[in-house]
């Protein structure tokens, strides 16, 4: 009996111990959204419940070790006890109590998590091997409804976001950790599109991650999220709805840095996926075909519509979307095509 | 050299002419339906190589000599029942070819099965030195370049998907070691119901082990040992590879079910209750239900992806009709009840060995027991706890987390009746046990890591990030890494009669128990902070270099210390001092013959007189040998008093 009394008490400092630290400890990454806050609570009470059960088994199985240990020259056998049917039952029942206990609160939270709010703003999210793309629609104050492309996700703070998730090739999954949050993202349509709803409540810079295996590049399937207050947000929408006013080579830059080129295609002659755009206007190219082409206008609009007609010898076919027809406008091919001419 | 009148050797050769003749057989009916011949395109070569992969396989078998049998019975021949070796023939070629005894077979498993351990260790080394640091540069190495092909983020990719199939074939095929060895030795029978199925299901094995190392040589795969598609559908051919690998294993486990469900249920020892068996072979029963009846369902999601890479059919292809998400039900509705493949026969083995070691009966030995089968029943209603970010139905997350939560419950009863095992114990330390204890303590850690994954909302920033790699790997090393070595350790000296070094056994355990310790908790740290699975490289900024330059060093030790296991065993098995009898001082009817156990391991049954854990009850037994005809002990042995 003396035993038992012995090993409860040091299960009880263990588990306030470890639950202190496993409470305490910055084992979160920083916490951003309302979403998060929901989330780092459930983990508290799972860490309590963790403290616990560690505390339990591994206190009993070491005071085992130490004083039940057979002494030198010791023989015989330990006492014969073949078990407790009461006990038995007691540690099924009691588990089975706990464990729906999780399940309830497990369903509240994660309705915490998806609660709508009615006046939340929504932001298409596209993800293509191996970059994001976000867009936004904005009704002018004529009344025209237009779609602003963005290569960094902006977030106005205290809002809720619903993201509607899409993909263009395989299946990739939307991840900030600050927010706490991932949803995967499908191919297929509009039957595959999936909601994410996020409501930031910090300042701050962040990045959204690419978790689901997605090909070569996965790791580095990346994009920016800022989080600003409401008034900087409705400046920034206002600003990028706004005609592109730069030269036809600086807008370019902008396309190709928003609709993710610049995931495969660099600009300082490194081979990432496929070619690098320096020098590459008016180079002249073998194709995997045996013919030569010289990079011109036409060359490139060509291989922007269909990537695949040709290609140039030791570069893989099947890897570039085959869309850019239906997401690209005629001007905006063009000043990405003068973006390539601008980089000798 | 003997060794080339081996099956092995005739089964390889068999396997080269096997898939030369089936990619001449696609190219002639390419030739006669005017298909496109040019082998460089893939679209043509793929499928030749498959079928060419196919045929191979079977050509093995038939080489190997796996279907001698029943090709005699289909000819009217005569196939006897005598399993004793051609006394012309060393004993160690036995191993090297078609042969039907059970304990020949367990250790053809165990064998190959180190070897698939080592190369999927070699992987993880490969990717945990890149891991190292942040910065990709010991994988875009030219050497790659030149073996492979590849190199740098698909050659990382490449290396941890193997690691991880290769592991779980590794991981099947010890579970086939544990289970053809000792099942018939624990029950006393003298084999298993069917040899001939038996040795088949192992020797399929090998043809799909050659073939899914291959991938690596076939432009790799970079899906994750999971294949989702569409990324599956798009990987180089070496995803084919995989898929075929992962299939042949998969018959193996189908077959070998059989077997081992057949032999406990009607093969038992006069007296052999139910509730009388070894505690082990309720483990090998419940692991062979599950696999049994679930392994169908990824030879199923794997023909899919390979009918629809080959044949155009458009299964998960959402733009044509077909659902990608239907995929990812069908696999873990294997893949989930195969982890409880993994685990039970290991915690099977901790249950058998702690009474042995604490000298005190099995707490609770019906609980633990019927525990196993409760963890394979609900092990099939929660498949879906792996999908609850992917996108189905949301509503359907809530059932799943509900059942998910219940399997706390059976793993529970099994901690506290170990716990009740060891309370007022006469505790011994040896190899063995040291590995069993350390087996629970990470097994615990991947119990209690669970939970958080269980509730959506946690598991909603959990989800394919470290700290899954870190719970998973933790219930690998708790529920098999462990106990399979405790395993090795303990029926060592059964298996060779000769008694391995304890001073290395014991460096093995201290070695390799911190160093996994500070592995996973390396991972789950990692995760929570929100590190990404399946990466190869991450932002430095994140500050992880240092967290992730430990845990490769921790990973180097845990390899080193299995090298220094596997030179104890090498050494031990031609040098170490003769085992003698009861090493162990265990009831268990095994320990009663000598060692090694004969052909025949009963050539008189025994009777069981008592129970099989009964350590401590003053005069009694478990077992009674029949009148033995050699030199075996006429009566098992009693409670010890040494």
């Amino acid at each position: 009996m003396i035993h038992l009394v012995i090993v409860a008490v040091l299960v009880v400092i263990s588990t306030v111990a470890l639950g202190l630290f496993l409470t305490n400890a910055p084992l979160m990454p920083f916490q951003a959204s309302q979403q998060a806050q929901v989330v780092d609570d459930l983990m508290d009470i799972h860490w309590w419940f963790i403290a616990f059960f560690i505390s339990l088994i591994v206190v009993f199985l070491l005071y085992s070790v130490i004083v039940f240990r057979r002494r030198k020259g010791e023989r015989g056998d330990g006492a014969y006890m073949e078990g407790n049917q009461r006990l038995e039952i007691l540690w099924t029942i009691i588990p089975v109590g706990i464990v729906l206990w999780f399940a309830v609160i497990g369903g509240q939270t994660l309705a915490d998590v998806e609660r709508r709010d009615p006046e939340a703003i929504t932001v298409s999210v596209f993800a293509a091997q191996w970059n994001w793309r976000f867009e936004y629609s904005v009704t002018t104050e004529e009344g025209v409804v237009t779609a602003i492309a963005s290569d960094t996700l902006v977030l106005p703070k205290n809002r809720q976001v619903v993201l509607r998730l899409h993909s263009d090739d395989v299946i990739h999954s939307f991840y900030v950790p600050e927010f706490r949050i991932k949803q995967d993202v499908l191919p297929g349509g509009p039957e595959f599109v999936r909601e994410l709803r996020i409501t930031p409540n910090q300042n701050g810079t962040f990045k959204v991650l690419c978790a689901e295996i997605c090909g070569r590049l996965h790791y580095d399937m990346q994009a920016e999220v800022q989080v600003v207050d409401g008034s900087e947000f409705d400046a920034w929408l206002k600003e990028q709805s706004g005609e592109c006013n730069l030269t036809d080579a600086e807008c370019g830059q902008r396309w190709a840095e928003t609709y993710g080129c610049l995931a495969c295609h660099s600009l300082d002659g490194t081979v990432v996926v496929g070619p690098s755009w320096q020098g590459i206007f008016g180079s002249q190219e073998q194709l995997t075909d045996g013919s030569t082409v010289v990079v011109e206008e036409e060359y490139i609009r060509n291989s922007i519509l269909d990537p695949n007609a040709q290609i140039v010898a030791m570069f893989q076919p099947g890897i570039m979307p085959q869309n850019f027809a239906q997401i690209l406008s005629e001007d905006q091919i063009n000043q990405i095509i003068a973006f390539i001419m601008s980089l000798q | 050299m003997r060794f080339f009148s081996t099956g092995l050797f005739r089964g390889l050769i068999a396997q080269i002419l096997g898939t030369i003749v089936g990619m001449a057989f696609v190219m002639a009916v390419r030739v006669v339906m005017r298909l496109p011949l040019d082998l460089s395109d893939p679209k043509v070569f793929e499928p030749v190589m498959v079928v060419g992969v196919i045929f191979g396989a079977l050509a093995f078998l038939i080489g190997v000599g796996s279907f001698d049998g029943w090709f005699n019975w289909a000819r009217g021949q005569a196939t006897s029942d005598d399993i004793s070796p051609d006394p012309a023939k060393p004993n160690w070629m036995r191993y090297f070819s078609v042969d039907y005894d059970h304990k020949v077979i367990g250790i053809q498993y165990g064998v190959t099965s180190i070897l698939l351990l080592g190369f999927g260790g070699l992987m993880a080394m490969f990717f945990r030195t890149e891991l190292a640091s942040s910065g990709i540069t010991f994988l875009s190495s030219d050497i790659w370049e030149t073996i492979l092909g590849y190199s740098g983020p698909h050659l990382f990719n490449t290396m941890m998907s193997l690691h991880g199939i290769v592991m779980i074939a590794s991981i099947l095929l010890g579970v086939g070691a544990l289970s053809n060895y000792l099942v018939p030795l624990l029950i006393g029978a003298n084999d298993m119901a069917f040899p001939r199925l038996n040795s088949f299901a192992f020797w399929v094995t090998v043809p799909g082990a050659i073939i899914l190392v291959s991938s690596m040589f076939f432009g790799g795969f970079d899906t994750g040992w999971v294949g989702y598609p569409p990324l599956s559908l798009r990987a180089p051919l070496g995803m084919q590879m995989f898929l075929i690998g992962v299939y042949l294993v998969g018959l193996s486990s189908i077959a070998g079910a059989i077997n081992v469900i057949v032999t406990v249920l009607t093969m038992r020892a006069k007296g052999m209750t139910m509730f009388k068996m070894p505690i082990f072979a309720w483990a090998a029963l419940a692991t062979a239900f599950i696999q049994f009846t679930a392994t169908q369902l990824i030879g199923l999601s794997f023909q899919l992806i390979m009918l629809e890479r080959l044949l155009g059919m458009k299964f998960f292809d959402a733009t044509a009709g077909g659902d990608p998400i239907l995929y990812q039900h069908l696999f873990w509705f294997y893949s989930h009840p195969a982890v409880y493949v993994f685990v039970l026969p290991g915690l099977g083995v901790i249950s058998e060995l702690l009474p042995v070691f604490a000298r005190k009966p099995l707490y609770g030995y019906r609980w633990v027991a019927l525990s196993s089968l409760g963890i394979a029943l609900i092990g099939f209603f929660v498949w879906a706890h792996h999908m609850f970010a992917s996108g189905m139905s949301p509503y359907l997350r809530i059932p799943f987390m509900y059942a998910t939560l219940l399997v706390a419950v059976p793993t529970g009863v099994k901690f506290f009746s170990w716990v009740g095992t060891l309370w007022q114990a006469k505790l011994t330390l040896p190899t063995p046990m040291l590995f069993v204890l350390g087996a629970i303590v990470i097994f615990l850690l991947g119990g209690v890591t669970g939970p958080p994954l269980g509730t959506i909302a946690t598991d909603l920033h959990l989800h394919d990030t470290y700290y899954v790699v870190g719970h998973f790997h933790n219930t690998m090393f708790g529920g098999y890494i462990f106990p399979f070595f405790a395993a090795i350790y303990y029926w060592f000296p059964k298996m060779t009669g000769r008694m391995y070094s304890e001073r290395l056994g014991k460096l093995h355990f201290w070695l390799m128990w911190p160093a996994f310790m500070v592995l996973t908790i390396g991972m789950l740290f990692l995760g929570l902070q929100g590190m990404r699975r399946r990466v190869v490289d991450y932002d430095p900024e994140l500050g992880f270099d240092l967290t992730h330059l430990i845990m490769t060093i921790a990973g180097y030790v845990i390899f080193a210390s299995v090298l220094i296991c596997l030179y104890n065993i090498i050494r031990s098995a031609r040098r170490g001092a003769e085992a003698k009898g009861n090493v162990w001082n265990s009831r268990s009817p095994e320990w009663q013959i000598s060692s090694p156990p004969p052909l025949h391991a009963y050539p008189q049954p025994f009777e069981v007189t008592g129970e099989p854990y009964d350590y401590g009850l003053p005069n009694s037994t478990y077992v009674k040998m029949s009148p033995a005809v050699g030199g075996a002990p006429a009566v098992g042995v009693a409670s010890p008093q040494e």
